[in-house]
């Protein structure tokens, strides 16, 4: 349960190697939260942030994961709400995709899309569902700002984004009223593993800004959080940009 | 066939947002609001396996009278008074019957609540729930030291009478349990014989902290009730500066000749009701510092046999309904705690860290405990108990809540579970030595752990 200040006290991160999520669940053990499930592909590196929770002693339960296969989200998730409540689900696996091959690859572009979008929607769903029946609780999607306008450069992860993010809203207006917190979390440019070797650009962030702002976030009910704040603004004038302009930028 | 209500007939559950009067935190749940013990047992029966608690007039601060996503029963619809025994000053009333109800009734029959706090909005199932106290702890202890016998539905939907002599584990389990034990349906409450509805009262301002502990400990043992309003907010050699208030119910003697014609006279109502348009910055720093310091000059130096009304000396904010309005939409908490004789050191950090840190609190109330009961949960123990309201957005208020946590458990002190919600489940234990004998018993009586609140699942009750 989220106490009278609003600090959650267990966590279900979808993604569990995700560092947004991970440094979220750093900053939110360091508050109140004591149970962490991390749920992700098996690997060392989902042991490996297990440990180091557990370090900062919260009780961290590992669970297997695949955000392609939905077939099992229903399952997967309801198992982890069978065992106790969970105040937060931070939906937060995602590729980046390499938009020049998948260009060339409609079924890599295609898995870029189960992943992000067509995972986000089965997995968003089952714990949109789970924590109706508890009747409290908040759900973090991590969008992006790719979502906002399509760029050139990046729109098959930016459309995919688009769609989470489009999907994540209706449904936090669906769940109004019924004790359920949807947020959308749009980051810019984080510069983490996945965005490894890519040049650094304007307004880039940390995942310590990024899991700052979802903590703030969440304490304060929001129903979006940019990061950093400014690209609210940006993105906003960017919406605007006539098409013939928008293509020439090189963006 | 009649198209009218039957008595049996199922009150329906409609979904709706509760909380605390705090307001923070607030949860869904399904509310269902019987009207007698038949409709209880089968509102039991309807449960989902979110559980089911009961809930009085909401004047807990946190979340123990919500369940999210679960059944709520509102008790207030089992109002009835049962049996009154006027030669023993015994009363038998339901659950949802409120202290105001049984002061209305019984102050013209010459009988108080033997024990009201700040409120008399409560009920009766919540006094025993959260084992109230009020301004008499030290010479007459908390409510359920007055409660003869409790019936109550149980998770098996028996019903059973307990009594402190006959189930002393399960009597002294639900004495200040939350709720969580069983659902209480009536009880047999003894109530105080009074002459008159007047307080006589003693009024002295004190200029800091220790002359008010100093003043405390020396006159408790002269008066029944007793409590003192501290300046929180007041610096350096005024740090803790009190207005201490001591009185006793008026004998008929005291009366003046007019008011001896009718001295059992009592009025309910309230002036005025906050409107929901608050902002929520009003009470901040600078409006409470002013309040404080008008409230501080207002009292008389000294004053004695100084004649109040019920609703001035025990429930003056009564007058003032829905007052939690005040701290906005953002709402507020209470953070009360008791630090035993002896640990007076903690009581004074207490305060000096309220004070430098500027945390805005106008009803902060300083009260000597006396001697607890057997209660496994019951909040009072011998000692000073501190009681402060901030708003949730005073700045760096996580912080200093924290820092006066730490304080509090050093000094072997605790926190009252009914005004609780934000406590490191962490610190239960170590806090009230007894959780486990509560844990026990709850195993027994409720192995399911069909009574649930969100309190529970926050501290792991």
């Amino acid at each position: 349960m989220k106490d009278a200040l609003g600090a959650p006290q267990s966590l279900l991160v979808l993604g569990g190697t995700s560092e947004i999520a991970l440094t979220t669940a750093r900053a939110m053990v360091a508050e109140r939260v004591r149970r962490v499930v991390l749920a992700g592909r098996p690997s060392a590196a989902l042991d490996a942030a297990a440990e180091q929770l557990r370090g900062l002693g919260a009780t961290v339960e590992v669970v297997g994961f695949d955000a392609a296969e939905t077939d099992d989200h229903e399952k997967t998730i309801d198992e982890v709400f069978a065992a106790g409540d969970i105040d937060v689900v931070l939906l937060a696996f995602g590729v980046l995709g390499d938009q020049d091959a998948d260009e060339k690859s409609p079924a890599a572009a295609a898995r870029v899309a189960q992943v992000n979008y067509v995972g986000g929607v089965s997995a968003g769903l089952a714990a949109a569902n789970a924590l109706s029946r508890q009747g409290h609780g908040a759900l973090a999607v991590i969008s992006s700002v790719a979502g906002e306008r399509a760029r050139k450069s990046n729109f098959i992860y930016g459309s995919t984004k688009a769609g989470l993010d489009a999907f994540a809203q209706g449904l936090g207006d669906k769940l109004h009223g019924t004790g359920v917190h949807v947020m959308v979390v749009r980051p810019g440019f984080v510069r983490t593993k996945m965005t490894e070797g890519l040049p650094d650009v304007p307004l880039a962030t940390t995942p310590e800004v990024v899991a700052e702002a979802i903590v703030k976030g969440l304490r304060r009910k929001s129903s979006v959080v940019w990061v950093p704040g400014q690209f609210r603004f940006v993105m906003s004038a960017l919406r605007h940009v006539p098409r013939p302009i928008f293509r020439k930028l090189n963006i | 066939m009649s198209d009218g209500p039957s008595a049996d007939a199922r009150p329906t559950a409609r979904r709706v947002s509760l909380n605390g009067w705090g307001r923070t935190a607030p949860s869904f749940a399904d509310v269902v609001r019987p009207t007698n013990r038949d409709q209880v047992a089968s509102a039991l029966g309807q449960r989902t396996s979110r559980g089911v608690i009961a809930r009085g007039l909401g004047r807990s601060y946190g979340d123990p009278a919500q369940n999210a996503g679960g059944t709520v029963l509102d008790m207030t619809g089992l109002d009835r008074i049962l049996a009154v025994d006027l030669e023993r000053g015994l009363v038998t009333c339901e659950a949802g019957v409120s202290l105001d109800r049984l002061i209305e009734l019984f102050v013209p029959l010459g009988f108080f609540v033997p024990v009201t706090p700040g409120t008399r909005q409560v009920t009766v199932g919540g006094a025993i729930g959260a084992d109230v106290h009020g301004k008499n702890h030290h010479a007459d202890g908390s409510f359920c030291n007055h409660v003869l016998s409790i019936d109550m539905l149980m998770a098996d939907g028996t019903e059973r009478t307990i009594t402190p002599d006959g189930d002393p584990e399960l009597f002294w389990a639900t004495a200040g349990g939350m709720g969580l034990t069983g659902l209480i349906l009536s009880a047999t409450i003894r109530m105080t014989p009074i002459e008159t509805s007047l307080a006589s009262v003693d009024t002295d301002r004190t200029k800091n902290l220790d002359e008010a502990m100093a003043l405390m400990a020396e006159t408790d043992e002269k008066y029944t009730y007793t409590v003192a309003w501290l300046d929180c907010l007041a610096k350096g050699a005024n740090l803790g500066r009190c207005v201490l208030t001591c009185g006793e119910f008026a004998a008929l003697d005291d009366l003046p000749a007019k008011k001896r014609r009718d001295p059992l006279r009592f009025r309910t109502g309230s002036l005025l009701t906050v409107p929901d348009l608050v902002p929520g910055r009003l009470p901040n720093k600078l409006t409470m510092g002013l309040f404080n310091e008008l409230w501080y000059r207002k009292a008389p130096k000294h004053k004695v046999g100084q004649l109040q009304s019920i609703t001035g000396f025990f429930h003056p904010l009564d007058l003032v309904q829905e007052w939690n309005r005040v701290y906005g939409r953002t709402g507020f908490l209470q953070y009360q705690f008791v630090v035993p004789f002896g640990r007076e050191d903690g009581l004074v950090k207490a305060v000096e860290t309220i004070s430098a840190h500027g945390a805005p609190s106008s009803l902060t109330v300083l009260k000597r405990f006396g001697p607890g009961n057997a209660g496994f949960l019951s909040f009072p123990k011998p000692g000073w108990t501190l009681t402060l309201d901030f708003p949730t957005n005073t700045p760096g208020l996580a912080r200093l809540l924290k820092q006066l946590d730490e304080i509090v458990l050093t000094n072997e002190g605790r926190f009252y579970l009914a005004k609780d919600s934000r406590m490191d489940p962490a610190d239960l234990a170590r806090m009230y030595p007894r959780l486990e004998r509560f844990r026990e018993v709850r195993a027994k009586v409720d192995p399911d752990g069909i009574f649930v609140s969100d309190q529970a699942r926050r501290l792991g009750l």
